[in-house]
């Protein structure tokens, strides 16, 4: 198991990381190295890098293609996002760019990504994953997984963390803790979706008040498919998965809103109890999505345990 | 025409007030409202009421699978047609449907439409259904599989019915060494399957394959849609399939009520046709689609035209739109002949108690209908139909 190796907290500028060994040029590419020491293709591909706007490109993974934006320089950052998909670059990953080049997929069978004949279920999911890591040549990765991501972070890292430094898990699904129900996400409608999902009555509000084109109302069906497919039954977890928890052999940060209603804190207590070593972080006045609601204090807890973990 | 009596079953206790509470009686409405003395009373006066159709010369009569509501209660419609199969005597026990896709084993399913086939000596219909979206979240079953799952399961109790065993099913979802059905179906190749649907482009695609040319049965809509989607039946199998469709393949379920005139019958059956539709089938739209149900194009084409078929309903707006046909019997007849001159199908299965309506006006409506209409409709067939015109068929 290649273990993520100690160094100090990468710089934009300044990121150390180790020599790239032969055939790993899109590794290379997508360092933060400095431009200078490199050669004039890794050059320009680095600028591009540096610009403050994030890219969004197409990449082919086991005959699919597969949606990607990604924007900042240092350690590579893999967001795996949650149920609802990601609509757009948000805040949160200007922020993380400022340290890290964060890379943001739309899943397979998610928004602007293909949907695989192949693709049937979480186990699936997190193969893909590992061919993609692959495919991109993406070493010390750190991984980042909200809800529905957080579960597939975890199927991935219980399988190999050979690619994986750090592991960060934001209202985590994929167990479950007898007698602790998460919400029926399948079963409710807009408003009670908006209510669980936010503790600030403003973002409800915006949530609420937001009009889908049918473009968006597409891409708000393909979601739900795709998250019935890998959720549905049974509801969001893999009952298997808390046997494998003690294979991961990275540093684990967990991090939970204290209000979440769709999947309780509980949860982040268990997940604590389950990885050996991990961290649980608790934001107050928070619901299910720390990175939107509570952007600042999320990134904060998030930089300064990867800041350790680097 | 055949003509088949159909009876959902309801809990006609229904607290009446339930909505002060609850969303819907589907799914999450608690069972302790199930009174089973209540339950004991209405399963047997129900089947009284199947029976006496019988009596009355129905061409069949169908029962239907729904699970963990008030609706119907019949999460088990073999448990009925069991029942009625040796209460009859000549009728078609029609099962519409069977949702076998529900199942992990659809071949327990499979063996029990083969009993009641052999037992009747080959007076089986057989249902095939997915459910409603509701019954995804009652049995724990994936809505996102729902289509391959129950395309899947079609294809091995099929099978299992017409293929000598013992053979190996080797599917996605079902997976089966040993497939050697005990008994074989009575008839051949296989009981007559229908296809009842509330109204779906990839259902009608699917009956109407060259190796099927199953009966698809279009159920509570408004009459334009129910043309629209009959006319598509006619459509895909002369376009897509290269055949001219017969009118066995077609049917409509309504429900339908008769007294001794206009007024009379609207008095009669108004607020309980106005429970089905506003107590009975009503479901929030989450319930009614989980993800996957429905394919993405028919989601869009749901979203697109907001259709709905729950909630608000009045005896008029029911009649006016045509969903439901009451009457005097002279009404009716004429009705439901015009009707079938406009769509043509083969059978019509009529709703003839629905929601509370009580045994003393079902048993009337069930012998007023026999007397008075059903004999006109029974003796009409293509002759009477005007013909199918290609630009009248469903988008």
């Amino acid at each position: 198991m290649a273990r993520a190796k100690k160094t100090s907290r990468a710089k934009p500028a300044k990121a150390k990381r180790a020599a790239p060994k032969a055939g790993a040029k899109k590794a290379v590419r997508r360092s933060a190295a400095p431009a200078k020491t490199r050669a004039t293709s890794a050059k320009a591909a680095v600028q591009t890098f540096n610009q403050p706007k994030p890219s969004e490109s197409t990449i082919e993974v086991l005959g699919s293609k597969i949606f990607i934006r990604r924007g900042g320089v240092g350690e590579p950052l893999l967001f795996l996002h949650g149920a609802g998909g990601i609509p757009m670059w948000l805040p949160v990953f200007d922020q993380l760019a400022k340290n890290y080049h964060v890379i943001v997929p739309d899943h397979p069978l998610f928004g602007r990504s293909d949907v695989p004949e192949w693709l049937d279920d979480i186990s699936d999911m997190a193969y893909f994953y590992l061919d993609l890591l692959e495919k991109l040549d993406l070493r010390n990765v750190h991984l980042v997984g909200n809800s529905l991501g957080g579960w597939i972070a975890l199927e991935i890292a219980v399988r190999s963390t050979a690619r994986i430094k750090s592991l960060t898990l934001v209202s985590a699904a994929g167990i479950h803790v007898k007698g602790v129900p998460k919400a029926d996400i399948f079963m409710m409608n807009p408003e009670e979706t908006a209510r669980a999902l936010f503790v600030d009555d403003k973002l409800i509000q915006q949530m609420l008040a937001m009009q889908p084109t049918p473009e968006q109302m597409d891409t708000i069906y393909k979601n739900r498919i795709a998250t019935a497919k890998l959720g549905w039954q049974p509801r969001l977890f893999n009952p298997k998965l808390h046997k494998w928890l003690h294979r991961i052999n990275v540093p684990t940060h967990i991090v939970w809103g204290d209000s979440d209603k769709i999947i309780p804190p509980t949860y982040g207590d268990a997940f604590k109890k389950l990885i050996s070593g991990s961290k649980l972080t608790v934001i107050p006045n928070c619901g299910h999505l720390p990175q939107i609601e509570r952007t600042q204090p999320f990134v904060s807890a998030v930089s300064s345990f990867l800041a350790k973990a680097a | 025409m055949k003509v088949f009596f159909f009876h959902l079953m309801p809990y006609a206790y229904l607290d009446l007030g339930y909505q002060r509470e609850y969303k819907s009686v589907w799914i999450n409405y608690p069972n302790t409202n199930f009174d089973p003395v209540k339950g004991h009373e209405l399963y047997n006066r129900y089947l009284d009421e199947l029976e006496l159709a019988a009596e009355l010369g129905y061409d069949g009569i169908c029962v239907n699978e729904h699970h963990q509501n008030a609706y119907g209660l019949m999460p088990s419609p073999v448990v009925m047609a069991s029942a009625l199969s040796r209460r009859t005597k000549d009728c078609k026990i029609a099962i519409l449907g069977s949702a076998f896709c529900l199942r992990e084993h659809p071949l327990t399913v499979a063996e029990e439409h083969a009993m009641i086939d052999v037992i009747t000596g080959g007076r089986l219909i057989s249902g095939f259904v997915r459910g409603i979206g509701a019954e995804y979240f009652s049995m724990g079953v994936n809505p996102a599989l729902s289509h391959e799952r129950h395309t899947e399961a079609h294809d091995l109790v099929v099978q299992a019915w017409t293929r000598p065993g013992p053979f190996a099913f080797e599917g996605k979802h079902y997976h089966f060494e040993y497939v050697n059905v005990w008994p074989r179906p009575y008839q051949k190749p296989h009981p007559k399957i229908w296809c009842p649907s509330l109204g779906s482009v990839e259902t009608i695609e699917w009956s109407c394959h060259p190796d099927r040319k199953y009966t698809y049965a279009q159920n509570y809509s408004p009459f334009d849609s129910v043309l629209r989607y009959l006319n598509l039946v006619r459509e895909t199998c002369e376009k897509m399939y290269g055949y001219t469709a017969s009118s066995e393949q077609i049917a409509w379920t309504a429900p339908i009520y008769v007294a001794e005139t206009d007024e009379q019958a609207v008095a009669e059956c108004g607020v309980h046709m106005e429970r089905l539709f506003n107590l009975f089938l009503q479901l929030p739209f989450e319930l009614l689609f989980p993800p996957g149900y429905l394919t993405a194009e028919s989601y869009g084409r749901l979203i697109k035209h907001k259709k709905s078929i729950t909630g608000g309903a009045t005896i008029e707006s029911l009649m006016s739109a045509g969903i439901v046909v009451v009457g005097s019997p002279d009404t009716v007849r004429r009705t439901l002949i015009e009707r079938h001159k406009q769509a043509g199908f083969g059978s019509l299965t009529c709703l003839l108690q629905f929601a509370t309506l009580p045994r003393d006006l079902t048993e009337k409506n069930l012998r007023l209908f026999a007397r008075e209409v059903m004999p006109a409709l029974q003796a009409i067939d293509d002759r009477n139909y005007a013909g199918f015109k290609l630009r009248q068929a469903a988008e």
